[in-house]
């Protein structure tokens, strides 16, 4: 119960920023729409929607790790944790109130991507709602990167770091604008051992029905979202103790 | 039995002793001041107190609880109310209410009746719909001291509670600070000498970590022949006559 109390604050810290609710819906969707737009009148065939709908949806999610980090790292500036500190909350329950409730806000971006990616052309299968269902590892990944970059940065350094350098690597090396065949050398090697790619091609291949295909990109995500979640754990317990 | 008991309490940073063998009582029910220029150790006192920081040695006792060996136990009789204004911004005045009565685990009805009272006592019945953030520094701070309350804790502690409010808003915080004497202990840091006179039952003066003297007002008055609290105040911290 006092998780919950919690989580229902830090979901309702992150829905009622109007910034957040742009750069975590609004943004995806204008570049969906404008990257269809662009399908239509000049065919390219990493634009068509079947591919580019999860690459979005998966962009869209690498926005979390900024509301999330920003969130953390204002209530550490705030006092607002030195409060709640002084209070019965474990420190799991801290942990997970920052993660959790987080998790249905990324599904629910991730449903709203393809909704929107149905209206420009999307088949409608049953592969549409498990590659939904599938952007929870994802989610969980970005979530523990927010976790982790809260506890070590202060909120003016998180801004920078999740907002400009997390969006862009994701967006650089996820092969969502182009195909990293085409740079191909050490940065198609670099972009295929970090788990932007992967992520993309998790969905990609969840949305065509592929699980036997998903599964090894699956593991890259998880594997990167555990590790990612034990650091998040150690620098927040870290934090919790010098506060 | 005593709210707090501190003995040979000591908190160090490196070469700096930051708290020096602090040995402390604290009545139930007593409003008690800690007062010092900066760099005393009043705020790493309420770190110490509160869970926030951990003693280098000596041990602090809160209702008999321990502060070293009992902390979660400790949380559940105190509240802190941080020298900055630590309330949840996009959250409305009543919600930031209700978060802390689910912090603390209370069940709905307990809840609502607990945060309804709070907002009517703290006179933020008008503001319960608005947004913490939205607020003027007096009403935050107003409502930083209700959300340390909701807990119910029987030891609160007030850093620094009116720092930076205008004459208005500090005197309507003292009348709500002083109708919660007798009901719970307080303890609070403050820079200002007129606010530990019109509220303390007894202050408490540190320096360089170490506590000086501890007595009422008008004791630390009569003791260093000062006609003003400040003036004693002074006398005392310079090393003068006590």
């Amino acid at each position: 119960m006092r998780m919950l109390a919690f989580s229902k604050r830090n979901d309702l810290e992150v829905l009622r920023d109007p910034l957040n609710l742009f750069f975590g819906l609004g943004f995806p969707l204008v570049l969906l729409l404008l990257l269809t737009a662009i399908q239509a009148n000049v065919p390219v065939a990493l634009f068509e929607i079947e591919r580019l709908a999860p690459g979005i949806a998966v962009f869209g999610l690498s926005f979390m790790t900024l509301f999330s980090a920003t969130l953390v790292a204002r209530d550490r500036s705030s006092a607002f944790l030195q409060r709640l500190y002084t209070t019965p909350l474990t420190a799991g329950a801290f942990i997970l109130g920052y993660i959790v409730p987080l998790l249905p806000v990324c599904l629910a971006q991730s449903a709203v991507c393809y909704g929107a990616a149905a209206l420009l052309g999307l088949r409608v299968t049953v592969h549409v709602a498990a590659a939904v269902l599938f952007t929870i590892p994802i989610a969980a990944l970005f979530l523990s990167l927010g976790l982790l970059c809260g506890s070590v940065f202060t909120d003016k350094q998180v801004g920078g770091i999740c907002g400009a350098l997390l969006t862009n690597l994701t967006a650089w090396l996820s092969g969502v604008w182009f195909d990293l065949a085409l740079v191909g050398g050490a940065f198609q090697k670099i972009a295929e051992r970090l788990p932007f790619l992967h992520a993309v091609e998790l969905e990609r291949a969840v949305l065509r029905g592929d699980l036997t295909g998903a599964l090894p990109h699956l593991g890259w995500v998880a594997g990167y979202a555990a590790a990612a979640a034990a650091g998040a754990v150690w620098a927040f317990l870290r934090q919790m103790r010098k506060q | 039995m005593e709210a707090i008991k501190t003995a040979g309490l000591t908190k160090k940073y490196g070469a700096l002793t930051a708290v020096d063998g602090l040995d402390l009582t604290v009545e139930q029910g007593e409003l008690m001041a800690l007062l010092g220029v900066n760099g005393a150790g009043k705020t790493t006192t309420i770190r110490l107190l509160t869970g926030l920081a951990r003693p280098t040695s000596g041990d602090a006792w809160l209702l008999g609880k321990s502060v070293v060996t009992d902390s979660a136990a400790v949380k559940k009789v105190i509240a802190l109310s941080p020298q900055e204004t630590a309330v949840a911004p996009n959250l409305t005045v009543m919600e930031n209410l209700r978060l802390m009565a689910g912090i603390h685990g209370l069940a709905k009805s307990e809840a609502k009746a607990r945060t309804d009272a709070l907002c009517g006592s703290f006179g933020l019945d008008e503001a319960a719909d608005r947004r913490a953030g939205k607020l003027s520094g007096g009403w935050q701070r107003r409502l930083s001291i209700a959300m340390a309350l909701v807990g119910g804790p029987r030891i609160l502690f007030l850093d620094e509670p009116t720092l930076g409010l205008d004459v208005l808003a500090r005197g309507e915080l003292w009348d709500m600070i002083r109708a919660l004497k007798g009901h719970i202990t307080v303890v609070l840091t403050t820079h200002y000498m007129e606010e530990a006179e019109a509220l303390s039952d007894r202050v408490a003066i540190m320096r360089g970590g170490r506590l000086l003297l501890t007595g009422a007002p008008g004791e630390i008055m009569a003791r260093t022949g000062a006609d003003r609290f400040d003036e004693a105040f002074v006398r005392v911290v310079q090393g003068g006559a006590v």
